[in-house]
């Protein structure tokens, strides 16, 4: 019988071990401890140009990721992009008039929404648009300006 | 010319009865459920002998994947001073495609080949043949508990795999090359999803772990009652397990990594 009550120890060893294994995979390698867009409030931005962000991408605050892109489309109306923005929220005290910003992580780097700060009483909620926006960096029309103002002089 | 034709023609309708004959086999199997939750201590034989008794290989060849990976992986991505996407690179590559792959590479080789032989010699020595006369249904009472434990503990070795894989990568990347740990984690954190990448990861072994054992336990049934037959059975069945597997990750990474 001794044998049979190895063999059960070790089964019960293994799947414990895959257990664990799945738990470290789950909490240590993946983000599904972290923010999910799930859980946010969404809040919409029109942009006249979004360049190359993509859904997924982080939108934050002085740095600080409170929230990701969980959709973006072209808006028929005012033919401008919409992205749509789950935001966490822990963050529900933003200001009404805050500025929603693209810009690009490093030189080539992926681009994020970065979040400014108003000044404004009433705060964004669940279906709040915001106002001020400022459209992605498009590298061309940098290089565009800079030609005409040196040929300009 | 005509000799030649029939010969291919023979062969054609020799695998076209064999698959037909394996899916029957697969459902006599599949019946068979019923008869191993009613035998736990049979069951659990099986795990030990396919499962546990695989798990050494499984933990050796993740901590030296891991570590090859981690190496490689630093020596290219150092030239672009992009080193902190190391674990990103370790661990989206064995999540998606190594743990599974070469987890389910190597239990054919260990348990597969086991159950093969296994079975086969059963049949050799007819002991099979005696259950039967018995009444009591070999499908149900030999290959279905293996059958089973198989499906079982591939998913779980390629969860270890992953997980020892990623640590060991860790441990060369980290530890001895010295990318910022901080970043090693954060961002294979940040890139990494539980649900696209590591439910994905252990579809595709599920998949694996039921075509590997499906073909383990059909050449063993199937082969010839001799000891060449044996023999032949488990080449085959180590052969057959790599080429499905390998196809199989190419159909499954098309489906659900594609557009990513």
């Amino acid at each position: 019988m001794g044998s049979s009550r190895t063999a059960e120890i070790t089964v019960g060893a293994l799947f414990v071990l895959g257990i664990l294994a799945l738990f470290a995979l789950a909490m240590n390698v993946s983000n599904l401890s972290s923010f999910s867009a799930e859980k946010g409030f969404n809040v919409s931005a029109k942009f006249g140009n979004v360049g190359g962000l993509q859904t997924k991408a982080k939108v934050t605050l002085s740095g600080v990721t409170v929230g990701r892109v969980t959709e973006i489309f072209y808006d028929k109306k005012s033919f401008r992009a919409t992205v749509v923005m789950a935001i966490d929220p822990q963050y529900d005290y933003l200001p009404e008039d805050t500025q929603a910003s693209i810009y690009t992580a490093g030189l080539l780097g992926e681009q994020y929404v970065s979040l400014e700060p108003g000044a404004e009483e009433v705060s964004l909620k669940e279906g709040s648009v915001i106002q001020l926006t400022q459209s992605a960096v498009v590298l061309e029309e940098i290089i565009g300006k800079v030609l005409v103002s040196l040929t300009t002089k | 010319m005509l000799d030649l034709l029939q010969r291919f023609g023979a062969h054609i309708i020799n695998t076209v009865s064999s698959l037909g004959r394996a899916t029957i086999f697969l459902f006599n199997v599949l019946l068979g459920l019923k008869d191993v939750l009613l035998r736990p201590k049979v069951f659990i034989r099986e795990l030990y002998s396919v499962g546990v008794l695989s798990m050494l290989i499984i933990i050796f060849s993740a901590i030296f994947v891991g570590m090859v990976m981690s190496l490689l992986g630093y020596i290219t991505l150092v030239d672009f001073g992009a080193e902190e996407s190391l674990g990103l690179l370790v661990s989206l590559s064995l999540i998606r495609e190594l743990g599974p792959v070469l987890s389910a590479l190597l239990f054919s080789g260990r348990a597969g080949s086991a159950l093969t032989a296994e079975i086969g010699l059963m049949k050799a020595t007819e002991q099979l043949a005696s259950m039967e006369m018995m009444a009591v249904d070999p499908v149900r009472r030999i290959i279905a508990p293996r059958f089973f434990a198989g499906l079982v503990t591939l998913p779980i070795l390629t969860i270890i795999f992953m997980a020892v894989g990623i640590y060991s990568g860790y441990l060369v990347g980290s530890v001895w090359l010295g990318v910022d740990e901080g970043s090693f984690w954060s961002q294979m954190q940040h890139k990494v999803e539980f649900r696209h990448d590591i439910v994905n990861g252990i579809i595709k072994s599920v998949v694996f772990a039921f075509v590997v054992t499906w073909i383990a336990v059909f050449q063993g049934y199937n082969a010839m009652p001799t000891s060449e037959g044996v023999s032949k059975a488990t080449t085959n069945s180590v052969v057959y397990s790599a080429l499905a597997v390998l196809a199989l990750d190419f159909v499954l990474t098309a489906l659900m990594f594609s557009n990513f």
